[in-house]
């Protein structure tokens, strides 16, 4: 198990001092502008060197996105822009960042700003998250009159303006083009890709986003080297990683562990176990709701990382993992993702506008057993369709559960079927 | 989603002095000539003082950003959070109904606001005093089933919890947010497997509760006084 010393959030859960003086305390901002003055170079190869993959989902190297940054200015400024819009389904990790052990977070901006040049940077926090935004603010004005923030920010010579901005209930502001759109003061649609944000992003301009913990990860990895972060995980899949648990463990949580943990520890250890003992899983979506489900009979080897779980065509996602007993009706379960993927499709192109409506639909019938035999192919095919023909990704998220749900379960959405047949036939008969 | 403006608006809508200040403030955190950006805070706060966000709020606001009002009512319609409609005067309960909290009891939380609200989404009560709808994921999954009346989080709830807290707000009182279970934040409900150093005891809420028994503007409209350093801190 990850040792406290080991941990990077010591006061994840917020009962320690909050403030500026506590973060200090727990070693926070302890020589920032010395670490800086290494240099921009220094920086991104310790990242890349760390293994650091992106936090917020899709698990990019945190390093490499950075390089993309262009190293000179051609006039245009370069911005850092956080997403803090945690909104996806199961994921709870972020809010306890930012409530609790914000200083983190705005450590890990001023250098990440450092590292790709850019002398201003936005975090865009959800809508709905209003005490976690005051909070962050005031964190944020605590570190400017410490002269953390500013000009020649923590001594380090670099000037750094750090802005908060809020959301207003939109999921799909989670991705980031969509985010960079909203943060402009338009409606959150994604934008086709290219041209990258790192060419022309938040105003037209050189930008990054990066998911809050990714960058709050930052000061710990470069204070302690990359080889300590590296330490943990299995090869390729390094470092300590913010788990939420949801659902039906005796005790759900948010806990740093080390990333590669087998699933059954993580929830022995930190949540009481599975409701009913392990026996009583039916399931697990092991990376929050856009990854496909996992059955519960396939999760006794299971190993909490990017690349087993990608192998088990799953996914770690956000690291956000809700656990479902056999009490669980699964079939109804995913049809709440699909509506709140019907929801949550900006409507911008036909596949997911109409293709969520759509899956939602039979999904619902599947959860009746009013279906057909039939129709269940035919949905899985409708997934093919949406998934890869839209221009972000939430396409995808919303066919993958089912996917999902229909590789697993597949005999129980049959069952259902027939049994309301023979009912209604039955009832003919009569 | 199809989401239109509300048929009864008011004649106008101006923010009041206060407010106007805090807006000015916030279209200074974007260069010039983006003031755009600011939309979503400003239109948020118009919604703050008012309720529910009208049309002459949307009106205002796109002038103060020099923009087409029709730039103005694509946010306001496109994002959920801004209610086009007359909502709750003392609370508008939002129950987060996805998969966490469905599986955790969620719907048993929508029967109650059926019951104690309105059978009907975005239906005022009868008493006019509020009004209740299903959202999605609001972030809070380790703390499921959870609602969200006005700035605050009401966590690890049941439905008789749910009731009582229905009941304090009917009463003109604001309960305590938080998990509702005597748990501190999103730790283990039966203690601590990690960080057990790192508590200090002395700490009697997690940072969102501190600030909502420390400003008691759960729900703004409520005419509750409102804190002063509140606007100071956000001007920022």
């Amino acid at each position: 198990m990850l040792s406290d010393n080991d941990r990077i959030f010591t006061n994840l859960y917020g009962m320690n001092d909050r403030s500026l003086k506590g973060a200090q305390r727990r070693g926070h901002w302890d020589e920032t502008g010395r670490l800086m003055k290494k240099g921009r170079d220094w920086i991104i190869d310790e990242i890349k060197a760390s293994g650091l993959r992106g936090r917020g989902g899709a698990g990019f190297p945190t390093g490499l996105k950075w390089s993309f940054m262009p190293k000179e200015s051609d006039g245009r400024p370069s911005y850092l822009v956080i997403n803090a819009d945690e909104s996806e389904p199961g994921t709870c990790k972020d809010r306890e960042i930012m409530r609790h052990d914000p200083h983190t977070l705005i450590e890990g901006c001023l250098m990440a700003a450092f590292a790709m040049g850019a002398n201003s940077g936005y975090i865009y926090i959800r809508g709905e998250f209003i005490r976690e935004r005051e909070t962050l603010q005031n964190a944020i004005d605590e570190a400017y009159e410490a002269g953390l923030l500013g000009n020649n920010a923590a001594k380090s010579g670099w000037d750094f303006d750090l802005y908060l901005h809020h959301g207003a209930g939109a999921y799909i502001c989670g991705e980031e083009t969509a985010l960079l759109e909203s943060l402009e003061g338009k409606k959150g649609m994604p934008r086709m890709k290219p041209p990258f944000p790192a060419g022309a992003g938040l105003y037209g301009c050189p930008t990054t986003v990066n998911n809050v913990e990714s960058i709050a990860v930052v000061p710990t990895i470069l204070r302690r080297g990359s080889g300590w972060f590296k330490s943990f995980g299995r090869e390729n899949n390094a470092g300590t990683k913010l788990f939420a648990i949801s659902g039906h463990v005796n005790n759900p949580c948010v806990v740093e562990e080390a990333m590669s943990i087998p699933l059954r520890e993580l929830l022995d250890r930190h949540c009481g176990g599975v409701r009913g003992g392990w026996k009583n899983l039916k399931a697990v979506i092991p990376g929050g709701s856009s990854v496909p489900c996992l059955s519960g009979e396939n999760c006794e080897d299971v190993i909490m990382d990017f690349d087993y779980l990608r192998d088990q065509r799953s996914g770690l996602g956000t690291a956000a993992v809700i656990v479902m007993d056999q009490s669980t009706d699964i079939i109804k379960a995913i049809w709440r993702l699909s509506k709140f993927y019907k929801h949550e499709s900006c409507g911008q192109c036909t596949p997911c506008r109409e293709g969520t409506g759509w899956m939602m639909r039979v999904m619902e019938r599947l959860v009746n057993g009013s279906a057909k035999v039939e129709e269940i192919d035919m949905l899985l095919d409708v997934t093919k369709q949406v998934e890869g023909h839209t221009i972000c990704a939430l396409g995808d998220a919303a066919a993958w559960p089912i996917q999902g749900l229909i590789r697993n379960f597949r005999d129980e959405i049959e069952d259902r079927i027939k049994a309301k047949d023979s009912l209604s036939s039955g009832i003919a008969a009569e | 989603m199809l989401r239109r403006l509300h048929h009864d608006q008011p004649d106008s809508f101006s923010f009041t002095k206060e407010n106007l200040t805090w807006a000015k403030n916030q279209i200074k955190k974007y260069p010039k000539g983006r003031e755009a950006s600011a939309i979503i805070p400003l239109l948020w706060r118009a919604q703050e003082q008012e309720g529910w966000l009208t049309r002459p709020a949307i009106e205002y606001v796109s002038q103060m950003l020099d923009m087409a009002f029709i730039r103005a009512l694509e946010v306001a319609s496109f994002y959920f959070m801004f209610q086009l409609q007359p909502v709750g005067g003392v609370a508008h309960v939002q129950v987060c109904g996805t998969t966490s909290c469905m599986i955790c009891g969620s719907e048993e939380l929508a029967e109650i606001c059926k019951k104690y609200i309105s059978p009907n989404q975005l239906e005022l009560s009868e008493n006019g005093k509020f009004s209740w709808e299903e959202v999605e994921c609001l972030g809070a999954c380790s703390n499921a089933p959870m609602v969200q009346i006005g700035k605050d989080y009401y966590e690890d709830l049941n439905p008789s919890k749910l009731l009582n807290i229905l009941e304090e707000f009917e009463n003109g009182r604001i309960p305590p947010p938080g998990p509702q279970n005597e748990r501190f934040a999103a730790e283990p409900a039966s203690g601590l497997t990690t960080l057990k150093e790192f508590k200090n005891e002395k700490l009697r809420n997690n940072a969102s509760v501190d600030l909502a028994v420390t400003l008691k503007d759960t729900v703004t409209w409520l005419g509750v006084s409102k804190s002063k350093s509140k606007s100071k801190k956000q001007e920022n």
